[in-house]
């Protein structure tokens, strides 16, 4: 049997690719999931034909957590184990929108947290078991410091920041490493045609710094490297004046 | 099915490789292929915007821009057929494709265009005169159309859709997806051989003779040189080396080392390029490259030399260029080439990338530019009357009932293009059928009056 893929989870965003990319280019095989059949089954084969490696799809709905165990179970069934996971799924949403229809609140919190949580734990459990692998979660910058005009999704990714950083140390004991990653202002379908949007940077070199931090072993990693400083100064900035901003 | 949200909009101000002329754009970019859709009332898809002048614009309409869908979908190693997105650029193919021993069966002097753009200005490469144009490598098309319905259309299947496509300038549909064939390599690098010639009647003989041809075959030609000398120039010929024209290597002859890239980071005042510095360059460049005979270089350097350095267009400062192309029969071409050769020179209009080849037939394509006979290619940076004096230079080549390149064109006026493209009816009416309410425009179109 071929070596264990790697689970990419949101495989059909930019980001989520320009990662399998790299990864591929390192040898791993990928199991791609998503909602989006058609789209994963073109990127598979993308990625087959361009760097070789064995591809597999399998349909995966973030927000249905019920159904996250079956969907493990038969993804291993298929290809025996996972070397690794990578997270890649997150909903900016409209902060406008979901105040005045509450009710929508609860999908972007499933979409970037809870379901991040029911998913990584069942894979948590299996690199437990074959005491090996990796995990790679995409948080975000928004997760630094909750701020007027995202503080719904904002809050949602502290969760999953603080929750990777919990699952690094119970990981840590079987040296399976735990990556999170912040990035800032990405050139993807969640931030074109956006206002106030600088320093874009592109989903290929975001996908270069994730696998090359995986690699160096580092637990926290912002894309672009700037936005280290950028969120310095902005958590350093005391609530009593933050409140009064705008941004 | 999904439903899939239709992409954001972004206004920007874009314009081709020229940097001439230059509108404000409204684009969307889709990353799912169930994303191109023709909502609006006017669309067009921009693959990388390596067309020079206006083709890639649609201002007042929307441009779909198609650099996201750029996934391989089908590849056949036995026989070299690939099937990618349009997105997917000519430098991604070689990426992956020559480590595998198969080469684009035709390449434009850019590896960084994407294939879509390939197809809809049915490109031409140094094998021409052998191989024809790309358009003759496709095996089959996937569109979508004016209507939002999906087609495949070939050389066999739905054969005017096809031909109208290959050549039209993105005017019939959206190409969604590209088969073609490929062509098998042995090395990534290509045997060389460089032959002076000290005029232009030189350059014609050495051009037509057999002994010197290859299957790639291009002349640069010094458009500054005069009197004995004009068209003075060193003509280029090689092909892809087989395992035993190199030598042995420490490492898989199929695979290059990742090459180093220079970046153009701002645009050069206007006084940077004048007629003494480029002749200054094209006698250096005319030194160096004739004191080369036979050499072996890598497909990079045979193929894309002007892709060492990004943004190369900056050179021509803030005004921008006009690529100058045309083609024109082999009956009088040389008359031809020597008259707007003369032109040139004598109106001292400078240019560093004056290129002469010869073509092979012409393919069925209907607003397809290559044709039997000789093309010369110039750029020349903008200035006050230079528009004018193209025009003067259009009547030259349609008496020897020759034709300006669409990718390359940014003024042609629409009564002289009608008399160069005489398939142009024959397009209006495929275009009418798949169209009718001309939902896909340029601004090439607009003002070539490419319409109902």
């Amino acid at each position: 049997m071929s070596e264990a893929p790697v689970l990419i989870l949101g495989a059909t965003s930019s980001i989520a690719r320009a990662t399998a990319n790299e990864l591929a280019v390192q040898g791993h095989n990928l199991y791609l999931a998503g909602r989006d059949l058609p789209e994963l089954w073109r990127i598979a084969s993308d990625i087959n034909i361009r760097f070789g490696v064995e591809t597999n799809v399998g349909v995966f709905d973030i927000e249905d957590t019920g159904a996250h165990g079956v969907f493990v179970e038969n993804a291993l069934r298929r290809v025996g184990s996972f070397s690794g996971v990578v997270l890649a799924i997150g909903d900016l949403g409209s902060q406008k929108e979901i105040e005045k229809d509450p009710g929508l609140s609860a999908a972007c919190v499933a979409r970037n947290y809870g379901g991040a949580v029911s998913i990584l734990l069942r894979m948590a459990n299996h690199f437990e078991e074959t005491r090996m692998g990796f995990v790679i979660g995409i948080s975000s910058v928004a997760g630094d410091r909750g701020r007027l005009t995202n503080y719904v999704y904002g809050s949602a990714k502290a969760g999953l920041t603080a929750f990777l950083q919990g699952l690094r140390a119970r990981l840590n004991k079987i040296g399976v490493p735990v990556l999170t990653v912040k990035p800032g202002f990405v050139d993807t379908s969640m931030t074109f045609g956006r206002k106030g949007m600088y320093m874009l940077e592109s989903p290929e070199n975001v996908g270069r710094r994730i696998v090359r931090a995986l690699m160096r072993r580092r637990d926290v990693v912002y894309v672009p490297k700037v936005w280290r400083l950028i969120m310095f100064v902005v958590r350093s900035i005391p609530e009593r004046m933050f409140k009064k901003m705008k941004f | 099915m999904l439903p899939t949200k239709p992409p954001k909009k972004k206004v920007t101000a874009l314009s081709g490789w020229g940097r001439y002329p230059r509108a404000d754009q409204t684009l969307s970019r889709p990353e799912k292929a169930a994303q191109l859709v023709t909502a609006e009332e006017s669309v067009l898809a921009r693959g990388q915007g390596r067309s020079y002048g206006d083709a890639a614009l649609n201002s007042g309409g929307e441009l779909i821009l198609t650099e996201r869908l750029n996934r391989f979908l089908e590849f056949d190693s036995k026989r070299g057929v690939l099937k990618v997105e349009a997105g997917a650029t000519l430098k991604e193919i070689l990426d992956a494709m020559v480590p595998k021993g198969w080469f684009l069966p035709v390449t434009p002097g850019t590896k960084f265009s994407s294939v879509g753009g390939c197809v809809a200005a049915d490109v031409h490469g140094k094998n021409h005169h052998r191989d024809g144009s790309f358009g003759q490598h496709v095996l089959s098309l996937d569109m979508v159309l004016a209507d939002g319905s999906r087609y495949r259309c070939s050389p066999t299947e739905r054969e005017d859709l096809f031909w109208a496509t290959v050549g039209g300038m993105g005017l019939t549909g959206i190409i969604e997806s590209v088969t073609f064939q490929m062509i098998p390599i042995e090395t990534a690098y290509v045997k060389v051989r460089h032959r002076k010639a000290a005029n232009l009647d030189v350059v014609f003989n050495v051009l037509e003779d057999d002994r010197f041809d290859d299957r790639y075959s291009v002349c640069w030609i010094d458009c500054l040189s005069r009197g004995k000398k004009m068209g003075r120039g060193i003509v280029m010929t090689g092909h892809h080396a087989s395992k035993s024209e190199v030598p042995l290597m420490s490492h898989d002859p199929l695979r290059l080392k990742p090459r180093k890239v220079k970046t153009f980071k701002r645009e050069w005042p206007r006084f940077a390029l004048n007629p003494m510095s480029i002749r200054m360059f094209n006698a250096y460049y005319f030194w160096r490259e004739g004191r080369k005979r036979e050499f072996r270089c890598d497909y990079n350097e045979f193929f894309y030399p002007l892709d060492r350095i990004n943004d190369w267009n900056k050179m021509y400062g803030k005004r921008g260029f006009v690529q100058y192309q045309f083609v024109v029969p082999m009956e009088g071409a040389r008359e031809c080439m020597r008259k707007v050769v003369g032109m040139f020179s004598r109106s001292r209009r400078a240019s560093f990338l004056a290129v002469l080849k010869r073509m092979g037939p012409e393919d069925k394509g209907l607003l397809s530019f290559p044709r039997e006979g000789y093309t010369l290619a110039l750029d020349v940076p903008l200035s006050n009357d230079l528009l004018a004096f193209l025009e003067r230079v259009d009547e030259v080549v349609l008496d020897h009932g020759g034709r300006v390149y669409l990718a390359k064109d940014s003024r042609l006026p629409a009564d002289t293009f009608r008399k160069m493209y005489p398939k142009i009816e024959e397009f209006l009416r495929v275009k009418r059928a798949v169209d009718p309410d001309w939902k896909f425009r340029s601004d090439l179109a607009k003002r070539l009056e490419i319409g109902p």
